[in-house]
């Protein structure tokens, strides 16, 4: 719990960090996780990382550092190094990929690792090891084909996939109500035959329990789960986008003070795992370890010009 | 050595490429139960089983992402779309995912397998089951595409693809289906490499770039300039990425003259990459300039006789093209 806990400050440290890199004019594009942590740590947190396949996007960097992603290597994938483990500097650093972590190699398109999920899960289903597939995507996504495709063909096949939608109620500036109709993404659950929850996302023990319970049904041959987990944007949808310009100043400074990570620090210090001087102790760590790993990527070679043209196909 | 129409050959390669490797697995619209539309997939449910020869929801761009699913897994699947014309919905599957895994991961994640899909016209099929959209999936570095025209390149290339490292598009003429029947090699001995075309008429005048159904309709064509004495040379590509320069360039050394015959519209088709780079190469040899004879420039093949017969190139019109860059 308290490793979780670090590393939601790990991801918020490191992601603070990116920004003023980028404001430097040092990191050329960023998307943040900012206010999403707590969902897709407790999320990764009830899986088995080296058992398990994932299938990010773009704005999981917290469920990247979930997943085993150590804080230098997405600070080399954020300047865009040789040494970036998922791409070597070739994908904007949202697209996480690990073949020995079982972090499936992401793109930037939307949505089109829902139905590749249920691939996945159709060969863990045959192998019958009681592996699952976990697939994460916005409710962006859940407007493209790809999403409704995803998730009929895991059903029919009884896929061991969770399909886990980080709902922030909004796609760049286009809000929930002009993207998805009826009350929200998880009563679609019910058009496939499959369960369906909504939960709060800022909540790290309901979405933690939430995906216990979906991978327990996928590894036990019940199929796939939707999970829908709300949870606030509270940056802007990346480095290149400016949110006050298309939302409302009030609801911006109210979301603000909902940041789900005094929350989550509030809750373990009630139940006395954590104290404020620990909690201090922990983010000097932290921080500490954020300066590493953006010294050693800053000064990290990048690729070289003539890789260019290498993994095009397998004999080049 | 057993006869074999070319979609017989396919269903040969299936075959026997399941029987050699059980990581090998079939998935599209009616290829279970059915045995496809054409019968490419006939009988391989009944003796594979319903998981490796899956019937797939009517939606191509899940048949793409699932197989590529499982490509990542390890399997070695073998995607039919039913018509390649309805390919276009798993385009951002094929081309942003699937041709992509390799380069984005920096070689991390490889995602082979195979693509098949019915090519082409003359079958009274319409604009939707008529089209030949190669040069899209030819414009994809990370791609391999192949287009044969017998039912021993079919059958030859097909088991190479499926053994291949990389995801390769195969298109299958499909009005060649059942136009004839040819001796097959069986097993490893029908293997062919990809990215070697075949010289297959020998002409000193002028050489004639063509590939699937096209191949037939220059041999016809080539036919009738004999008595006006043009000898055609005639190559078979065979695979389009990667094509075969090489043959293509020792050909023109020898005849001077260059046409491209595709079947596909003419402006931005295969055979325009191939003129250019033949130019390229060749341009010191030539005597001539080089020339394309494609299908006009209209949206796709019509339904009515009339409209399909005025759409489609055939032996006379090709004759005509060959000969206006014979004669030059």
């Amino acid at each position: 719990m308290l490793e979780a806990y670090r590393t939601v400050l790990r991801a918020r440290a490191l992601d603070d960090r990116r920004f003023v890199l980028n404001r430097a004019g040092k990191l050329a594009f960023i998307i943040s996780p900012r206010g999403h942590e707590v969902a897709q740590v407790a999320a990764i947190a009830a899986l088995q990382p080296g058992r398990d396949r994932f299938c990010l996007y773009y704005r999981n960097f917290a469920a990247a550092l979930a997943c085993g992603f150590t804080a230098e290597e997405l600070m080399l994938a954020a300047f865009a190094r040789a040494a970036d483990p998922s791409s070597g500097g070739r994908q904007t650093p949202g697209n996480f990929g690990s073949r020995r972590r079982g972090v499936v190699i992401g793109s930037s398109t939307v949505g089109p690792q829902i139905p590749k999920a249920a691939g996945i899960g159709l060969a863990l289903k045959w192998r019958g090891e009681g592996a699952l597939c976990y697939v994460s995507f916005g409710e962006g996504a859940t407007s493209q084909g790809d999403f409704h495709e995803g998730l009929n063909f895991a059903a029919i096949h009884h896929c061991p996939v969770i399909f886990f939608c980080e709902n922030n109620h909004w796609a760049i500036s286009v809000p929930q109500a002009l993207q998805v109709a009826g009350p929200g993404v998880a009563e679609r659950a019910a058009a496939y035959g499959i369960p369906g929850v909504r939960i709060s996302g800022d909540d790290f023990y309901a979405v933690h329990a939430a995906v216990f319970e979906a991978a327990e049904r996928a590894r036990s041959g019940g199929g796939p789960t939707l999970i829908e987990a709300e949870v606030l944007r509270l940056q802007s949808h990346s480095t290149d986008d400016d949110q006050r310009a298309y939302r409302d100043p009030a609801e911006l400074a109210a979301e603000a003070l909902k940041d789900p990570i005094p929350r989550m620090r509030d809750a373990l210090i009630t139940r006395g795992w954590l104290s404020p001087q620990a909690d201090q102790a922990m983010r000097d760590e932290v921080n500490r370890e954020v300066e590493k790993a953006t010294e050693a990527a800053e000064a990290a070679p990048e690729p070289e010009p003539g890789s260019l043209g290498r993994h095009v196909y397998a004999d080049a | 050595m057993p006869e074999r129409t070319l979609v017989q050959a396919v269903r040969d390669a299936l075959y026997e490429e399941m029987e050699r490797d059980d990581r090998v697995c079939v998935l599209g619209q009616d290829v279970g139960r059915k045995g496809g539309v054409f019968k490419a997939t006939e009988g391989l449910q009944q003796r594979f089983g319903a998981e490796r020869v899956m019937d797939m929801p009517l939606a191509e761009s899940s048949i793409a992402a699932v197989a590529q699913g499982l490509a990542l897994e390890g399997f070695t699947p073998v995607a039919e779309m039913q018509f390649a014309d309805y390919s276009y919905p798993a385009f951002n599957q094929i081309v942003n995912e699937i041709a992509k895994v390799r380069y984005r991961s920096n070689g991390d994640f490889s995602c082979p397998l195979v693509i098949r899909a019915p090519t082409g016209g003359g079958v009274r099929g319409a604009l939707y089951h008529s089209q030949s959209p190669e040069a899209f999936y030819c414009h994809v570095p990370g791609l391999k595409v192949v287009l044969p025209s017998t039912p021993a390149d079919a059958k030859g290339l097909l088991k190479t693809a499926i053994r291949d490292p990389d995801p390769v598009i195969f298109l299958e003429p499909k009005k060649l289906y059942r136009a004839e029947r040819q001796e097959v090699a069986q097993g490893e001995a029908a293997l062919l490499s990809l990215g070697s075309a075949a010289v297959v008429r020998q002409g000193r005048d002028l050489t004639a770039v063509t590939y699937g159904y096209m191949r037939a309709v220059t041999m016809q064509a080539a036919a009738k300039l004999r008595p006006d004495g043009i000898e055609v040379e005639v190559i078979d590509l065979r695979t389009l990425r990667p094509w075969d320069v090489e043959t293509c360039v020792r050909s023109i050394q020898k005849t001077g003259r260059l046409a491209v015959v595709y079947e596909a519209n003419r402006s931005g088709g295969f055979g325009a990459e191939v003129v250019a780079e033949l130019a390229e190469r060749c341009f010191a040899s030539l005597d001539a300039p080089v020339s394309r004879i494609a299908s006009p420039d209209v949206p796709a093949m019509p339904f009515s006789p009339a409209l399909e017969h005025a759409f489609m190139l055939n032996p006379d019109k090709v004759a005509d093209g060959l000969r206006r860059v014979a004669r030059y």
